[in-house]
């Protein structure tokens, strides 16, 4: 089957390829552009993993064809840090605050939390739990990932306060 | 896990949309959220040679709402149904059930037209518009046409809609105020299609009940409405369990799921009186 021409913005750059249209949106990131942030759990849209940030939305990134998401912006766990290349608020709580073991879903749950956190700055550990539902975490037990997000949700609002 | 290969197009409109539809005949198939269909083609259940992408057609987009009626065009998501503070004003059941579909991430992309069009009897979205009494346009190379919702589900994955029409829209009757609403669902895990789910509507001396996955249609019964606007709650609950017909499966065998769709439809059924005013 012929090739398509597919051209988003990932990470704040422009990138430009060919692809199968059948190529779903995990492989083409990790496979074409090298970037292996997002990781395949299950495969089937059950467990988040494979999350990424596509036009302000979480999206599953197993369960959409590069075609969909040709012409959007598309963000993943790696332009999260900081520019100076430190780790971004949300991946330091994790990390102070043991919101992961092995690490495979910590990406997805990164991610994810990045957006839940833009949509509602302030949220209750209820709003995290229900909002963090699309994410499975197979180590932790999910306490300290909350924990991580309650604590990056006080230090984004701080950073945000001291700004103004 | 990799899909069959097929063709990618992304119509600018509904019109050319469905000219291709019909020009590529049954090897061709729309393309909404993904949510339901690209799980299939993984499997390779769903086998097509093009597939048509509807994200590009704002016709399809955005929620109408008068003082009678509300419209809801197919392409929008859950999510977008749940951030919409007027709809859940005009019809607060929709925000109830969408909140419980699948998980963030699938309802940032899940739309209605896909849940609907679907056929899934698994899926929450037609048994809730057979209780509002929907009625889905749809659109071939023709004029468009509507079908109630009540007469959409053939069985499953079987519905009226021609395989070369796209469904457009969704009109619904706004229920009059104070009527008492409620979408209660029983499910294994966060995340998981119902094991049994009830849409009910009351007050104002009328009634709405419809079972999700209880059946290979949705189930919506006129004398379990009857009875529970007449106050019977006991011949309300008889009727329903006279018109499910639920299968054995990994959910649970029969009698259990019979048990369930009982209890979650007198919950259904008590929050929505309590909430009738
Ligand atoms: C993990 C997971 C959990 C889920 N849990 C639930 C749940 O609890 N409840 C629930 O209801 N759903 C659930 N879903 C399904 C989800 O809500 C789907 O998004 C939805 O069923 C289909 O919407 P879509 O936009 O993704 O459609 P698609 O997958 O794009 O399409 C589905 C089918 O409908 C057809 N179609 C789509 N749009 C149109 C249209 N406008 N006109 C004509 N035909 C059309 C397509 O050709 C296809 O055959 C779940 C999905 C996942 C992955
Ligand atoms: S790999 Fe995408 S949801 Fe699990
Ligand atoms: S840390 Fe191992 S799966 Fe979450």
């Amino acid at each position: 089957m012929a090739k398509m021409h597919v051209k988003m913005t990932v990470n704040g750059k422009e990138v430009e390829a060919l692809a199968e249209p059948r190529t779903l949106l995990i492989h083409f990131l990790r496979e074409d552009l090298n970037i292996t942030g997002p990781h395949i759990g299950c495969e089937s849209s059950h467990c988040g993993a494979c999350t990424v940030d596509i036009d302000g939305k979480s999206v599953k990134s197993c369960t959409m064809f590069v075609g969909q998401a040709n012409g959007t912006d598309i963000t993943t766990v790696e332009g999260l840090t900081n520019p100076d290349g430190s780790l971004g608020v949300i991946q330091e709580m994790f990390r102070e605050h043991h919101g992961l073991q092995c690490g495979y879903c910590t990406p997805g749950m990164i991610t994810r939390a990045h957006r839940l956190l833009q949509e509602n700055p302030s949220p209750t550990e209820e709003e995290v739990r229900f909002g963090m539902a699309g994410n499975l975490c197979r180590c932790t037990g999910y306490q300290n990932i909350v924990k991580a997000i309650m604590a990056s949700a006080d230090m984004l609002n701080a950073q945000k306060e001291a700004a103004e | 896990m990799i899909p069959g290969a097929f063709e990618y197009h992304r119509p600018a409109s509904v019109a050319e949309a469905a000219g291709l539809l019909s020009q590529l005949g049954d090897d061709a198939r729309v393309l909404a959220g993904g949510h339901s269909l690209i799980p299939m083609m993984k499997l390779r259940m769903a086998d097509l040679s093009h597939l048509v992408d509807l994200q590009d057609l704002d016709e399809m987009k955005g929620i109408k709402i008068t003082v009678s009626s509300v419209t809801i065009g197919a392409m929008v998501t859950q999510h977008e149904l749940i951030a919409d503070d007027a709809l859940a004003a005009a019809v607060p059941i929709i925000r109830e059930a969408a909140l419980q579909i699948a998980d963030p991430q699938v309802r940032y992309v899940g739309t209605i037209g896909g849940n609907v069009a679907n056929g899934d009897p698994g899926n929450d979205m037609p048994g809730l518009m057979q209780c509002l009494n929907a009625t889905y346009e749809v659109q071939g190379t023709e004029a468009s046409r509507m079908i109630n919702a009540r007469e959409f589900y053939e069985s499953a994955y079987f519905t009226a809609r021609e395989e070369e029409e796209i469904l457009t829209r969704i009109h619904i009757p706004r229920p009059a105020g104070g009527t008492g609403y409620a979408y209660e669902k029983q499910k294994r895990k966060i995340g998981d299609y119902a094991t049994a789910a009830a849409a009910v509507l009351v007050g104002g001396g009328e009634a709405s009940v419809a079972m999700t996955n209880l059946s290979d249609t949705p189930v919506w019964s006129q004398d379990a409405g009857k009875a529970l606007a007449s106050g019977d709650v006991e011949g309300c609950v008889a009727a329903v369990m006279g018109a499910i017909d639920p299968a054995d499966d990994m959910r649970g065998p029969v009698e259990f799921k019979k048990h369930v769709a009982g209890m979650i439809l007198r919950r259904a059924i008590d929050r929505a009186l309590s909430r009738a005013s």
